[in-house]
């Protein structure tokens, strides 16, 4: 199950990183999402993963996985949640100032 | 327990505190947001003053969160560095909250808001003991600095913010990688912990760990602008409004801060995978981007473009004096650092005067009309400059002389003489080409558009912050008494770590 999650992981963050590298703002912001999305699985499985063991105490439990990733990755979730709704209102707003979505607006005859 | 006991909480609630206020007060008349946004701002001073008190003699305040226990719980620490850093804080953001009063703060909404939470990220980013709580103020301070950042609108300033938050989102998730690995390793994110279980980290780990510490120092390099990561810089703190570049002054600082911080904790020791990791890198880096930035005041075509620039040569300067390592290079960057932070900050707003002053050229390094008001106007131009510059008699000149002779006992003597007394000369001739460009080459008024004259609420902001210089230099012997005192503290991490832990060792023994 590791190499499998340690695979995942890495294609996401190698398409995140090839479409953050793209020239218009809607692929840069897919790309960043992926990222986000690669970075908050390897947060997770930073506790070492573990199947079917709960992580409070509980009296019947044979073992436990760390709860400290969980709570880390629930802060890293939302952060970046709110980082893409503010990207992507910016892409559009980028849109409409500078006529197209190009992310240095090219084209735009008075920055020559 | 007396009330004393919650200084260190304060500077980081009360900024948020004012900030959601002033979001329930958004429909009411403009001098109340004004008045209390600029009340909330003022009594961080008083905060960050009792902190210097406090922390003056060597001790470090630990506040616990919940009254939890470190590691386990979250703790905030002020030391001296973390309330020398507050202290520059709240006198930057007073002055530029006073410059934005006259009108900029109503281009945009929420502006007040905005500026509240910057300095909650920032105050808590100077306070936390903890690398993922250092990893949530950074994105509370980010967050705030784009809707700053992008204030007022406008095609250039969109550009430049586009590129800001894409740049500093990859950064974000870069910061989680490397925290990830280091909680996968050490199992802990309390920096003191931290310091304590890398040091004992079996060989087989030493190269992970090191990898993922070099990743963290990456992600500060590039909140500090070090070479080669300062590309986003001149344009973002070139095309937006004054009083916000003038705050952001303290933003490249705060990776600077955190290069101090979590270096000297967790590679500040003699043993370990991490000991004198950053040695390598750091001062040679620093250097280099001195040199680049300087270079690019020279080339810069257009005044805030140049002060931009400026503010990353601050930044190789500071970073240099770091990147030494030694205490007296510490102290010297530790001195440098607030002047830097109020020149290029009184730089950028008596820039911001000068572009209104000329009408439709703006800024830009265009033979054009004179100013109204020209004589005070270069007046205060003509300080900044020396400020920025590092010319005697101001404060720049006796941050750098401390830095030249702090590096003639290290070994790289030869390039930090060479580089700061070349790039010293660069700024030198950049400031004063633009200086007689600006005021002297001249001519009619006949095409200039709109002139508008500085009034004096426009200019005291400006001049207020030179005051600063101007007392960081009158003072300069207490200033640097306590810029040395806490270099020395930073180079004796295990009394920080005693500090943060010691508490968990008498909790357990309770």
């Amino acid at each position: 199950m590791e190499a499998l999650i340690a695979l995942v992981i890495g294609v996401l963050t190698a398409g995140g990183v090839f479409l953050a590298l793209r020239g218009q703002t809607f692929p840069v912001v897919l790309g960043l999402t992926l990222l986000s999305y690669a970075v908050n699985l390897f947060l997770f499985v930073m506790g070492r993963l573990a199947i079917g063991v709960p992580p409070v105490i509980s009296a019947a439990a044979e073992g436990y996985t760390d709860p400290l990733p969980q709570a880390l990755v629930l802060t890293a979730i939302v952060i970046s949640f709110g980082m893409t709704a503010f990207v992507i209102v910016l892409a559009l707003k980028a849109r409409a100032e500078l006529g197209n979505d190009h992310v240095d607006g090219l084209a735009h005859e008075e920055d020559r | 327990m007396n009330g004393f006991a919650h200084l260190p909480i304060l500077p980081v609630v009360w900024p948020l505190f004012a900030g959601v206020l002033l979001l329930a007060l958004r429909r009411a008349p403009l001098p109340v947001q004004r008045g209390v946004s600029l009340a909330a701002v003022l009594a961080l001073l008083p905060l960050a003053l009792a902190l210097i008190d406090a922390t003056a003699d060597g001790s470090h305040l630990v506040y616990k969160l919940g009254n939890w226990v470190a590691p386990y719980g979250i703790v905030l620490v002020a030391d001296r560095l973390a309330a020398w850093m507050l202290l520059t804080t709240a006198l930057l953001a007073g002055f530029a909250l006073l410059y934005a009063l006259r009108g900029i703060d109503q281009e945009g909404r929420h502006f007040h808001v905005l500026f509240q939470l910057q300095l909650f990220g920032l105050n808590g980013a100077f306070l936390t003991g903890d690398l993922f709580n250092l990893f949530v103020f950074f994105e509370i301070l980010l967050l705030a600095s784009y809707g700053l950042l992008l204030h007022g609108g406008g095609r250039l300033r969109v550009k430049a913010g586009l590129h800001y938050v894409v740049i500093n989102l990859v950064g974000s998730t870069l910061f989680l990688f490397a925290v990830g690995t280091l909680y996968g390793v050490a199992g802990t994110l309390n920096m003191a912990d931290l310091a304590v279980k890398l040091a004992a980290t079996p060989a087989e780990n030493a190269a992970l760990v090191q990898a993922a510490a070099l990743l963290l120092f990456g992600v500060f390099a590039l909140k500090a602008a070090l070479l080669p990561l300062y590309l986003w810089l001149p344009a973002a703190y070139a095309h937006t409004s004054a009083p916000v570049a003038a705050l952001f002054a303290i933003m490249t600082k705060v990776g600077a801060y955190s290069i101090l911080r979590v270096y000297s904790l967790i590679a500040g020791g003699d043993a370990g995978p991490l000991a004198g990791l950053l040695d390598a890198w750091l001062a040679p880096l620093a250097l280099a981007t001195l040199a680049l930035g300087m270079l690019g005041a020279v080339a810069a075509t257009a005044l805030r473009q140049q002060v931009a620039y400026l503010v990353v040569a601050s930044v190789g300067s500071l970073l240099l004096a770091f990147g030494l390592g030694s205490a007296d290079a510490v102290a010297a960057g530790l001195y440098y650092l607030p002047h830097s932070v109020f020149a290029t900050a009184a730089l950028f707003l008596v820039a911001d005067s000068i572009a209104r002053g000329r009408g439709r050229l703006g800024d830009a390094f265009e033979s054009g009309p004179a100013m109204p008001n020209a004589r005070v106007l270069g007046g205060l131009f003509f300080v900044a400059a020396v400020a920025v510059a590092g010319l005697p008699p101001l404060s720049g000149f006796l941050g750098k002389f401390m830095l030249l002779q702090a590096a003639l006992d290290t070994r790289l003597t030869a390039w930090t003489w060479t580089v700061v007394l070349a790039t010293g000369l660069l700024g030198v001739i950049a400031l004063a080409r633009s200086g007689s460009l600006l005021f002297y080459k001249t001519h009619g008024r006949d095409d200039a558009g709109t002139q508008v004259a500085p009034t004096t609420a426009a200019l005291a902001p400006a001049a207020g912050l030179l005051l600063l210089v101007a007392g960081l230099t009158v003072w300069a012997g207490p200033a640097s008494d306590f810029a040395a005192a806490a270099a020395a503290q930073l180079q004796a991490p295990q009394h920080y770590i005693d500090a943060v832990l010691g508490e968990a060792a008498a909790g357990d023994a309770r």
